[in-house]
């Protein structure tokens, strides 16, 4: 077989595959722009008249307002996330603690502790304090969460910082603060978007918590979703039309930050 | 004037870190501490406390009865047949969804990695699963692909005159395993890519030129250099997929062997608001996770002390 036949194949077969992994996406969306009536139809149509009933829909089951929790929720937690690693992640980089390695281990073994460590006192104590259903707790448990990832990521990206501009930084007699966000966090700026992007994406997408911690006020997306499991009668359209919405920002913060995104997740580890 | 002086000395060989003076320690400490304090308060306290609820006799039906038990929590996990099922579901369908979603990740990595036109767009396309909220992918997965009316799984299966299957009722563990690796193999793909893209390109056109096959260039140069890339994926998606909830949750409610710890622990504590026995589920849940998470942290400080030392 020629070469260049050979590489069209190739080039074939990965879009089979790609499109055919992308598929339930394309139908979800597909099928939030269906009228009900078409999109539980048991011969599925790739053609027809669209409409905006399923995201109408959507809407009258208030789902502005788990949004905009969502919102909060997982704004607040990379604020929070972000603040306390930027130093933290500066004392195990260029202003070294002793013990570099166990403040590491440390903070590793927080990202791997399961939340069923840690979600029933944590449901006990608001509870006593009367701050369950309240969206600023759930965004402080996210942010600690979050956090050890968000060190680990942030110090490998101050270790690139060439060490003469911080000496340059301190002859010249710059305080502390001007050190650290005048000269050193300028340039790990796409360290903080990457911190930032992780945070955010695990504190909009996530449901265990959120299940537990919250019961209306506060509710975010994910457990507004999952109440459709105890639906009843035809209801493909309007799920279809809450999953795109709830999916998208996330969706779009990855298609943009796609560098950020594998640094991000391994930690720093990738670069 | 001299202690200034000293200090600027100090100061610039602040890169050996046995030599630096107390007071830059301090400072570095002060750095340190807000995030190390946030941390204990908000995940070591909270652990702590967990294990001593597992403790404790303390059924939130019957709040008079409260009182120190000793391990029975733990000896009636052992005994009541709930915990080793659990344990084994949650091994499989973590075992079962990182195989499938590194080979299948391989499969695309080195497909995305051929220069082809669109590559850009495919990429993208490829990653979205990953990227889809957990809750909404079990959904759309549960209702527009392995229902028996509407899915398109039964679908295709009428069209090629095949028996409808209820996936999600028939075949739970494999309906969770299918949509964890759906959601896992775009992770698997972006880390393996980078290893892909990060390999020395002369090395290969060496070995072209010494007459090695396109297989043989893969199996002896490509596979040991993603070694690394591949345990980094295996061992970050298992911390991760250890703690399966969502897909449980939305899916199969626990049914058919897919009752994973977390929601064995989420039944016991939010249902049958045992917080003693539920408690111990929690231990339990971490000594695994250690177990997993031991062979991942040595594997990461390998890779982080050979790459990020000042």
């Amino acid at each position: 077989m020629n070469r260049s036949l050979r590489g069209s194949l190739v080039t074939a077969l990965t879009w089979v595959l790609v499109l055919a992994f992308f598929f339930p996406v394309f139908w979800m969306i597909l099928n939030g722009f269906k009228p009900e009536s078409v999109a539980s139809s048991v011969n599925p149509k790739l053609f027809f008249s669209p409409s905006t009933e399923g995201y109408q829909l959507a809407m009258d089951r208030g789902m502005k307002g788990y949004l905009l929790n969502s919102v909060t929720a997982a704004v607040t937690a990379t604020i929070i996330a972000v603040v306390l690693a930027i130093p933290a992640a500066y004392a195990l980089s260029i202003r070294r603690v002793k013990n570099v390695e166990n403040a590491l281990s440390f903070f590793i073994s927080t990202r791997f502790m399961p939340l069923a460590a840690v979600v029933l006192p944590l449901f006990m104590i608001l509870k006593t304090l009367g701050l369950l259903d309240n969206i600023y707790m759930l965004a402080v448990v996210y942010g600690a969460v979050n956090l050890p990832v968000a060190v680990w990521m942030m110090r490998s990206f101050f270790l690139e910082v060439p060490f003469e501009i911080i000496e340059a930084c301190r002859v010249d007699g710059a305080g502390l603060g001007r050190e650290i966000f005048r000269v050193a966090l300028p340039l790990v700026l796409p360290g903080v978007a990457s911190a930032a992007l992780i945070t955010f994406i695990f504190s909009w997408n996530e449901y265990f918590l959120a299940t537990l911690l919250t019961s209306s006020a506060a509710r975010t997306t994910p457990p507004f979703l999952g109440s459709f499991v105890d639906g009843r009668g035809q209801f493909l359209a309007v799920l279809s039309a809450a999953a795109t919405i709830a999916a998208l920002p996330v969706i779009v913060a990855g298609w943009v930050a796609q560098k950020q995104l594998v640094r991000g997740l391994s930690m720093g580890a990738i670069k | 004037m001299t202690v200034t002086e000293l200090d600027t000395v100090e100061a610039e060989t602040a890169t050996e870190p046995r030599r630096v003076n107390k007071k830059e320690l301090r400072t570095a400490r002060g750095l340190l501490l807000p995030a190390v304090i946030f941390l204990i308060l908000l995940t070591q306290v909270p652990f702590v406390v967990t294990i001593v609820y597992s403790l404790l006799r303390w059924n939130l039906l019957y709040p008079n009865d409260r009182g120190f038990t000793g391990l029975s929590n733990y000896a009636s996990a052992l005994t009541s047949g709930d915990l080793w099922p659990s344990v084994l579901a949650t091994v499989l369908i973590t075992a079962f969804s990182v195989i499938l979603s590194v080979a299948l990740g391989m499969i695309f990595a080195i497909l995305l990695d051929r220069p082809f036109r669109g590559r850009a767009i495919a990429r993208t396309l490829m990653i979205t699963p990953f990227l889809v909220m957990p809750a909404a992918a079990s959904l759309i997965w549960k209702y527009s692909m392995f229902d028996t009316n509407i899915g398109i799984l039964n679908w295709l299966s009428r069209t090629l005159g095949l028996p409808v299957v209820s996936w999600s009722t028939e075949h739970p563990m494999l309906s969770v395993v299918i949509v964890l690796t759906w959601q896992f193999t775009p992770f698997m793909m972006l880390i393996l890519l980078a290893g892909l893209q990060g390999q020395d390109k002369g090395i290969l056109e060496a070995a072209q030129v010494d007459g090695a096959g396109t297989w043989r260039t893969f199996t002896w140069i490509t596979l040991p250099h993603l070694r690394m890339y591949v345990e980094i994926g295996v061992l970050l998606g298992s911390v991760i997929i250890l703690q399966v909830f969502d897909p449980i949750a939305i899916l199969t409610k626990g049914t058919g062997g897919t009752k994973t710890l977390a929601y064995l622990l989420y039944e016991r504590a939010f249902i049958g608001l045992d917080v003693g026995q539920a408690a111990a589920y929690g231990v339990v849940t971490v000594i695994l996770t250690i177990i997993v998470a031991t062979v991942a942290l040595r594997t990461l400080f390998k890779v982080f002390m050979a790459g990020g030392s000042r």
